[in-house]
């Protein structure tokens, strides 16, 4: 089986998505496997990212391959002035995989056209970060026991959050319904709305994130509200809190509710969550090794 | 002898690239497109043409040179009903059928400094976000961009 790059989670069909979930819950029951002895797998991080870095390396390190690379591009050759495609054509020499991650957009789809050794792509600026997208699936199959038929709340920075548009983009296979609660800076793009309405996705839009919303849900989707992006630093102020969620908000959900966030948080998520039944956020990271094991695995045709 | 009313105004063409029906507010546009300014091809320009179509309307002969793909998928992005005739000899002997391109490669600028395009030696690439949309999107960035908005390279 030919080996196949991910740089967009729009690259997996239906079918890959669900034959990638499958091996990652295998890699969930035992981790430490040798399929990748004799392999190389190249992590080029062009942007330093240690939380992603770290989940990409242990995934590798865990099924039995080695791994070359560098952890930001002051120590690589671009510092020199490389062209990308110069670095990417030289690492295609070492790696049977390359592993990428750079504050450029497009960087990735460019690579994956300049070598034939597959790539993945960690995250390029605001654009893509599709092993995020798989390791939120794992974790929505993990909690819900389908992906089908599911009521997902997404809060926050609904405009910029790449992981919330990835989302609906892979749902998209599974008949979800949504509901994105965001103040009118950081609404749901047009976009996005206008695929849903083109696949017939229900979704509402909502400014508040109310005790009936949170009670119809299966899957609360927290992300990051960032000082950044508002031009008017009160209107920030009196968000912030609109969009925290708090433990009190949790006493009325449905038994199967997780409440996500990409992380890392800053302050969205009140610590007293961290102790209810429905904070699943740490146990989402973790899922991030078996996905990425996954992915590593069937992008070099061995799943 | 009778003299038909528009050989009056843009004398006729012996060999070359006949671009009719272009809006005249996107002649100058269409000139720079095709970086007209640089050929050394004679070259005839009409404006504000009367079309019952448009309203008004500009035209632009150029003598001895004949469009290739790339360049008339330049013009529709510009002016995509635009018509598009080879003259030989006097006669029209191919008319270029305009609609916008599904797919520009090395054409339009992407509007992300943040792109790998304007970061890299190499060619921009586009896509139709639909079959008919104005809207294209950045192969690389996945930004779109109206075709209204759209600057060439
Ligand atoms: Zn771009």
């Amino acid at each position: 089986m030919k080996g196949k790059s991910l740089v967009s989670i729009t690259d997996y069909s239906k079918d890959d998505i669900l034959r990638v979930l499958s091996a990652a819950k295998e890699f969930e029951k035992n981790p430490n496997q040798q399929i990748l002895q004799g392999k190389v797998v190249a992590t080029l991080f062009f942007e330093p990212s240690t939380r992603t870095r770290l989940s990409f390396e242990t995934a590798a390190n865990r099924l039995g391959a080695r791994v070359i690379g560098f952890s930001d591009a002051a120590t690589s050759s671009t510092s020199k002035g490389e062209t990308l495609k110069d670095t990417i054509k030289m690492v295609s020499n070492y790696a049977d995989v390359i592993v990428m991650r750079h504050h450029i957009e497009g960087a990735a789809r460019y690579a994956s056209e300049v070598t034939d050794v597959p790539i993945i792509n960690a995250g390029d600026g605001a654009n893509q970060h599709p092993t995020q997208t798989m390791l939120d699936l794992f974790t929505i199959q993990q909690t819900q026991g389908r992906l089908n038929d599911i009521n997902i709340t997404m809060v926050g920075d609904l405009k910029y959050g790449r992981t919330v548009h990835s989302l609906i983009m892979a749902m998209s296979h599974f008949s979800p319904t949504f509901n994105f609660v965001a103040p009118i800076e950081l609404a749901m793009p047009e976009k996005y709305k206008l695929f849903c309405k083109e696949n017939k996705i229900p979704f509402q839009d909502l400014k508040e994130l109310s005790q009936d919303v949170i009670g119809n849900t299966d899957i609360l989707y927290m992300t990051r509200v960032q000082k950044e992006r508002f031009s008017d630093l009160m209107e920030y102020e009196r968000v912030k809190n609109v969009y925290t969620l708090c433990a009190s908000m949790l006493e009325n959900t449905r038994p199967n509710m997780k409440v996500l966030h990409p992380l890392p948080r800053v302050g969205e998520i009140a610590n007293d969550v961290d102790d209810t039944p429905q904070a699943y956020y740490f146990q989402q990271a973790k899922n991030g090794m078996y996905a990425r094991q996954a992915v590593i695995c069937d992008a070099l045709g061995l799943i | 002898m009778t003299i038909d009313n528009k050989e009056l105004k843009v004398a006729a063409l012996k060999e070359g690239t006949v671009i009719d029906h272009i809006p005249s507010d996107k002649l100058f546009k269409v000139i720079a497109i095709l970086n007209l300014k640089n050929t050394h091809s004679q070259i005839t320009f009409g404006y504000n043409l009367d079309s019952a179509k448009l309203g008004k309307k500009a035209i632009i002969k150029i003598s001895e040179k004949f469009l290739e793909q790339t360049e008339v998928n330049k013009v529709a992005l510009i002016a995509p009903h635009a018509k598009i005739n080879i003259i030989r000899d006097y006669k029209v002997v191919e008319k270029m059928a305009l609609n916008y391109p599904q797919e520009v490669v090395g054409v339009v600028k992407c509007l992300n400094p943040k792109c790998i395009t304007n970061n890299e030696p190499m060619k921009t690439k586009f896509r139709q976000l639909h079959p008919s949309a104005e809207t294209y999107v950045c192969h690389y960035c996945e930004k779109t961009v109206d075709v209204e908005d759209i600057v060439v390279l």
